[in-house]
This record gives structure tokens, C-alpha cells and sequence, in this order.
């Protein structure tokens, strides 16, 4: 664990979550988040992360265990007391306020005088480029503008902490990809500490100081995104993010950081040992398509085998290749589109290798 | 300039571009208009045509000129502020045109008519037309005046004679001036005597018991359809069913149930005097009055309140009442600033539509309304069916009409239609 849980801002501790007695939605949840830090909580759809966050806004009870914000236990906190910014997927602007009255809604419950109120306001609005906006309707707004107007009114009212519930799923490629830089430089600029949640893992790692990764309840991994990427701890995560080979196979033998695991046929690959349950127990390999090495001269790595082309995707800079390796037809590497790159066509044999330490024997996915 | 264009754009083959688009688009609004014709003709030979006929029933009045065609013309000369009684000739002529009358059996019908303007009229035309079968004009002794007095006393009054000739033109406003509890005097329109003013009173109830109506509905649906809105969909349609009960089950019989529970030795009060609440000799009058009109009325236009709002209120996003909670606002005022002012449509769709339908209502107030219960609708029916003063129904619906359209204007300038939302 990166942090101490004594100078989390928000914490998480033993939280479990059940809607209907029978099914625990959170099985058992400790989390740590820093003051100031952008934590994205990324899964699958049903994996819990919107329950997460539901709870520490306080529109969901949580079945047991404790949330604290800045040391204080928040159960029976009220949303309302809470302080606690928040974006939805849908935005959620009023549509019988105009944009000014949206955002100065939160600063008149607090009873805000109104020079004060318009003047920040007019701030909000200008850290989003939407300062002429003030007197329009939310639907005379396109959909980027209403997202960039719930993050303003989000921050307006200078909570400690923004949640996102997947603000930006309801966006084009290309106005997310703008979205994104804008809330992490809002983000850096303005120093709130931010719960992000999506199932987008580009925008994960592009915004977040650290990733948590959900599945089933429970934080499979959390993680800086560069650590997520490379050094996955379970075959879950190494397979959610981002292009991963698996290989599966039976751990033959193993020393103190490597072990060596037989497919199911016969082939013996040496892997870096991660996270096996000793001999005789099955593994998953996990190798990234662009650490895979074609044509490696003998010795160069420990690992090669014979492999044949089944299927080449050209996809500009490189090209994406099907191959049929130790069993496993499914197994894709990529070739830069270099001017020496390796001239490759269907049916090909080829040879490919690749490094122990690229090569992470993890638990048995399931 | 740019318009100048348009004007002068022309296709491949040299024809204006507006005419040619006019061409293509004409068969596709002949279909529409096909489509459109059957409930077109439906609707204005069963609606548009009756109500049409109804407005022009309310100021017809061409019967006075059709029975008398004689007299009509001789008692226009006639000064009626003179102080004396018409000349000779109009006697002669309307003795003449009743004799013609009373054979053609007609004479009574105009009677009726001018009974509406002074009650005994009635029985003086039909005297009249009685009398005058025997009368043979070559054995006449005296003047013509002298034997219509003979007949009755009645002919010798300058205010008879006054009413005839009021009465005598193509169009009356006397059925529109006795819906607001006028009449016509000497000296123009004036109130009748206070204690035969009926209908601005009526309307006025009418329209404070719609009102009612409508606010008990408001008050009573608002927590239900709330409730709807936000349960699970298997539920709600569930309680959506009990909602909807009442118009499955004929208005006369709802209607009926509420007589059974109401009235003095119904089961209500049967049950309060049972649990000792009131005295046996005190039991409540809940029924055949206002209470009754208004118990009855708001259950049974309950779920035209409740449609409307819940519709409304199915598409407010949960999530806006969550934005304002994280905010900082309480529930309460996320309810107030928030959820009510999007619910403010299905307020108004709701309230115009059991407005506009208790300010019309019949059976209801009818059968529980006794005489303090009865609206507008009640007297509009009695006038067509039992006092058969179909004239002065058609004028007291005519204004009921024009009521309902200036309601709709205001509602029009204060909320907008615009905002209307019925589902």
C-alpha cells in the first residue's frame, strides 16, 4: 500500500454492500484516498464501482463497515452535510434553470450573499470556457457543453471531493478524448481530490493518479497506471487492461522468482513468477503482444517457439497478427510497419519469442 | 437579394423550382388529407355542426314574425312610449294572423315563447286562439280592440303589446340576458328581481366547485402519482391497476356506491354512530347537498389527475434530486426547487383537464347533488328536456363555452400550453 491510512481524506474500511440480503455487491472494501489525488475506480458494468461511489455521496447505506471522510465517520451523514461534489453519466442539470441558476443553486442553499455568488459564478464558468452561457437553457447546450457546465457546478461550491460517475460515457471519441484533458488540467489546476468511475480503461490510465481495478466486488488491483499495465497481479487484470496474450498451463517447477509452466501441448515456458500456487497448480501466462520478439536470433531470449500466421489486420502503424503458438490460436503480436519490418503473409511459420521477465505466470483465471 | 433568388430558381427543365416542389409534394398531401377526411366529417357533422346550431338556437327568434306576419310589420310603427295602446289596424291584423294561428294549431307555440318573457303569456295566447275559433269578423259590433279586450283584459295593457313588438325581430338576446339573470325592461337590459336570480349564482358554484374539485385532486393525486413514479415497474403497474379501477366500472354505479356509503343511514354514518362518535340524532347530511358533489366528483376525476402527473413524474431522472442532495440541499428543498417545478406540466395538464370536466359534469351532481349540489350542466339539461326552453339552454351552454375558452386563454398567458404535458 502506497499510503498510510492516517492522512487519507476518504477511507474505506471492511465495507460490504448487499441490495437484496442474498448477494454481496461489495464483499469486502479498504481503500485509501489521498487528499488531492485523482483515483479512478475501472470495471466491468456490475462490478461495484458505482455502488462505491453511491455510498460515499450517501444515497446508498453501506451493510456494514465504516466510511470516513477527513476522519469522520459519514454512515449517518445526510448527502446534504456531506459536501461532496458530484458528476453523472447524464449530466443531471436542471432543465428549468438556466445554466447561472444551475451553478448557483448549490451556493444558495449555503445562503451564499449574491455578489459573492455571482462572481463565483462567473469564475466556474470560466475555468470551463463557458462564460457567455450564463442565461441559456441546459438543452440549447450540446452534449459536451452540458458535461463541461455539471463539472462546474460540481466544483462551484468548493467541495473537498468530486465524484464522477462515468462522466463522459454519453460522448463521442473524439469530444471524450477533449473531455478528458480537461478535467485532469481542472483537476491539477485546482488541486480537489477526484473519484473517478468508468469502464473505459484509456480514459483510466490517461486521467488517474492511481487505478482501482473492480471485478466482482472486490479491488483486484490498485495500482499507478504505468504499474497496472506492467506488472499486473492476477490474470484479471493483466486481461482488462490493456492487450494481453494468455497462455494456460500446469507450473512444472519453480525457483525464487521464476517457474516454469507446461502448456497443454507439452510446450515448457519460462515466466516470471508472480503469483502461482505452487507446482502442480495451473497458471495463466501473461504476455504483452508487444513484447513478443519475431525472428529472435537463438539465445537472444529463453523462450521460443515455432508459430504460424492464421491472421493479419493491417492497422497503419502496425500490424495487428493472429498467430497459432504452444496451442493457442488466439495469441496476437504486433509488427511495426517499419521499413524493415518482418514481411509476414498467411500461412507463414515463423519463429517468436520472448523474455521471462516479460512473461508473468499469474493465478488460474476463471 | 438572397430571397430574390429563390424566387427565380428553376429545375433541369426550365420550370420554377417552387412549382415543381409544390407538384411532388401535392400527392402526399392529398393522402394526408384522405386520411384525415373521415374523422374530419365525423367530427363536424356530430360536433362542430351541433354546436354551430346550438349558438344560433341561443338567439334565434324567428317564430314571432313566422305566427304573426301581419302584426309585426304594423307594430313597428307603433311608439311604444306613447302611453296609448297600438291603433286599430294592428288590432285588426292581429286578430286576423291569430284566427290563421289557432287553426294551424300554432298559436300556442308562440305563446310558449313569450311566456319566457312574462309568465302568464302562456295561458293568455291560449285563451286567445280558443276564443277567436268562433269569431266571424262580418258579425263584429264594436271595434277589433274592443272585442280582443273581451277575450281578455290582458290586451287592453300597453305592456303587452310592449313585449310583443320586443319580441317580434329575427334575433333576441332575452334567452342570453335570462342566463345572467337579466331581462329586457322599457329602458333596455336590467337585473331581474333578486329572488329569481338563479344562474350567476349557479355559475359561480360551478365554478367554485370546480375548482375545489380540482384542488382536492391536485392535493390527493400529487403523493400518489409520486408514489407510482417511483416504485419498481412490477409494483407500480400493480397499483397503476387500482388506479385505474374506477373507469372500468360504470359512472352510474361508483356514483351509486358513494349514495350507499353516505347517506344518512349509509355505512358511514352507520359506523360513527356504532363507534359512539356522533349521536343517532345527529347523524351527518354527506350526501344530496355540496359534500355529496364534491366527495363523488374528486374520487371519480381522481385518475385524471393522477395520468397527467405521473407521466410527468416518470420522466424526471432520479438523478436530478441526487445532483441537488450533493449540493447541499435538503430533501425538502430539492423537493421544492427541484422535483415540484418539473412537475408543474402535469399540474397543469391535470388541473385544465378536471377543471374543464367538472365545470361541464352532469350525471354526478345530478344523482348526489341534491339542490345545493347541482352545476350549470344540470339546468342546461333541465331547460332541454323538461322545460323544453331549449333557447335558453343553448345560451347557458354558449356561455359555459366561452367560460371554458377564456379559462384556457389565461391558463394559455400565466403557464403556456406549451408546457402542457399529458403523457
Amino acid at each position: 500500500m502506497l499510503t498510510s491510512s492516517s492522512d487519507a481524506l476518504v477511507r474505506f474500511e471492511n465495507v460490504q454492500k448487499s441490495y437484496d440480503g442474498e448477494i454481496l455487491v461489495i464483499k469486502d472494501l479498504n481503500l485509501n484516498i489521498q487528499k488531492g489525488e485523482f483515483l479512478t475506480m475501472l470495471g466491468p458494468s456490475g462490478s461495484g464501482k458505482t455502488t462505491c461511489l453511491m455510498m460515499l455521496a450517501g444515497f446508498e447505506p453501506a451493510t456494514h463497515g465504516e466510511i470516513y471522510l477527513d476522519g469522520i465517520p459519514i454512515n449517518r451523514v445526510p448527502p446534504h452535510k456531506r459536501g461532496i461534489g458530484m458528476v453523472f453519466q447524464n449530466y443531471a442539470l436542471f432543465p428549468h434553470m438556466t445554466i447561472g441558476e444551475n451553478l448557483s443553486f448549490p451556493l444558495e442553499v449555503r445562503k451564499m450573499g449574491k455578489s459573492q455568488r455571482e462572481e463565483k459564478v462567473k469564475k466556474a464558468l470560466d475555468m470551463v470556457q463557458l462564460g457567455d452561457f450564463a442565461e441559456r437553457r441546459p438543452s440549447q447546450l450540446s452534449g459536451g457543453q452540458q458535461q463541461r457546465v455539471a463539472v462546474a457546478r460540481a466544483l462551484v461550491f468548493d467541495p473537498e471531493v468530486v465524484l464522477m460517475d462515468e462522466p463522459l460515457g454519453a460522448l463521442d471519441k473524439n469530444l471524450r478524448e477533449q473531455m478528458q484533458y480537461e478535467i485532469k488540467h481542472i483537476h491539477e489546476r485546482l488541486g480537489v481530490t477526484v473519484l473517478y468511475v468508468t469502464h473505459d480503461q484509456s480514459e483510466a490510465l490517461t486521467m488517474s493518479n492511481r487505478v482501482a481495478v473492480f471485478d466482482n466486488g472486490i479491488i483486484q488491483q490498485l495500482a499507478p497506471p504505468d504499474v497496472l499495465y506492467e506488472q499486473p497481479e492476477n490474470a484479471f487484470v493483466a486481461d482488462f487492461i490493456g492487450d494481453n496474450n494468455c497462455l494456460v498451463g500446469i507450473v512444472t517447477s519453480e525457483s525464487e522468482t521464476s517457474c516454469v509452466i507446461r502448456t497443454e501441448d507439452n510446450s515448457e515456458i519460462k515466466a516470471n513468477k508472480i503469483n502461482i500456487a505452487g507446482v502442480g497448480s495451473q497458471s495463466t501466462l501473461s504476455i504483452r503482444p508487444e513484447r513478443v520478439i519475431v525472428n529472435p536470433e537463438a539465445g537472444q531470449v529463453p523462450n521460443i517457439f515455432q508459430a504460424k500466421a492464421e491472421e493479419l489486420i493491417y492497422l497503419g502503424d502496425h500490424i495487428r497478427t493472429r498467430m497459432n503458438v504452444c496451442g493457442n490460436n488466439n495469441f496476437f503480436i504486433k509488427i511495426p510497419n517499419s521499413s524493415h519490418h518482418a514481411n509476414l503473409n498467411k500461412g507463414d511459420t515463423v519463429t517468436i519469442g520472448w523474455n521471462e521477465q516479460d512473461c508473468r505466470a499469474l493465478d488460474a483465471f476463471t | 437579394m438572397a430571397q430574390d433568388n429563390t424566387a427565380t430558381l428553376k429545375t433541369a427543365d426550365g420550370t420554377l423550382l417552387k412549382l415543381s416542389l409544390e407538384r411532388s409534394l401535392r400527392r402526399r398531401k392529398r393522402n394526408a388529407l384522405l386520411l384525415v377526411a373521415p374523422l374530419f366529417l365525423f367530427i363536424l357533422i356530430t360536433f362542430l355542426l351541433p354546436i354551430f346550431d346550438m349558438l344560433i338556437r341561443s338567439v334565434d327568434n324567428k317564430i314571432t314574425a313566422e305566427i304573426l306576419p301581419t302584426t309585426v310589420p304594423l307594430l313597428a310603427k307603433w311608439d311604444a312610449r306613447s302611453g296609448k295602446l297600438p291603433d286599430e289596424l294592428v288590432f285588426k291584423a292581429f286578430i286576423t294572423d291569430a284566427q290563421i294561428a289557432s287553426k294551424a294549431k300554432t298559436i300556442n307555440r308562440l305563446g310558449k315563447r313569450l311566456n319566457y318573457e312574462k309568465s302568464g303569456t302562456s295561458s293568455l295566447f291560449r285563451k286567445t286562439g280558443r276564443k277567436l275559433k268562433k269569431f266571424k269578423a262580418n258579425k263584429l259590433t264594436g271595434t277589433y280592440q274592443e272585442a280582443l279586450l273581451k277575450i281578455d283584459k290582458k290586451w287592453g295593457k300597453i305592456a303587452t303589446w310592449q313585449m310583443i313588438q320586443r319580441e317580434s325581430g329575427r334575433y333576441t338576446s332575452s334567452y342570453f340576458l335570462s342566463a345572467i339573470d337579466m331581462k329586457k325592461g322599457i329602458d333596455g337590459a336590467e337585473w331581474k328581481d333578486e329572488d329569481s336570480q338563479i344562474y350567476i349564482n349557479l355559475f359561480k358554484r360551478t365554478l367554485w366547485l370546480s375548482f375545489l374539485i380540482t384542488l382536492l385532486t391536485i392535493l390527493l393525486g400529487y403523493p400518489i402519482a409520486y408514489l407510482l413514479a417511483s416504485l419498481k415497474t412490477k409494483t407500480s403497474n400493480l397499483l397503476m391497476i387500482l388506479v385505474l379501477l374506477p373507469f372500468w366500472t360504470s359512472l352510474l354505479v361508483r356514483t351509486s356506491s358513494w349514495i350507499a356509503l353516505l347517506q344518512k343511514e349509509g355505512i358511514i354514518n352507520d359506523v360513527l354512530v356504532s363507534i359512539g362518535i356522533i349521536s343517532d340524532n345527529a347523524r351527518l347530511s354527506m350526501i344530496h347537498n355540496q359534500t355529496g358533489t364534491i366527495i363523488a366528483m374528486t374520487h371519480i376525476l381522481l385518475p385524471f389527475m393522477i395520468l397527467p402527473l405521473f407521466s410527468v413524474m416518470k420522466t424526471i431522472d432520479p438523478s436530478y434530486i441526487r445532483a441537488a442532495r450533493s449540493m447541499g440541499a435538503t430533501s425538502f428543498t430539492a423537493f421544492r426547487r427541484i422535483y415540484f417545478p418539473n412537475t408543474v406540466a402535469g399540474i397543469g395538464a391535470g388541473g385544465i383537464l378536471v377543471f374543464i370536466l367538472s365545470i361541464g359534469y352532469y350525471i354526478t351532481p345530478a344523482l348526489v347533488g341534491g339542490t345545493q349540489g347541482t352545476l350549470i350542466s344540470n339546468f342546461i339539461a333541465y331547460h332541454i328536456s323538461e322545460s323544453l326552453n331549449w333557447g335558453l339552454a343553448a345560451s347557458l351552454g354558449t356561455l359555459l363555452l366561452l367560460l371554458v375558452l377564456a379559462l384556457y386563454i389565461l391558463y394559455d398567458k400565466i403557464v403556456g400550453i406549451d408546457n402542457m404535458k399529458l403523457g
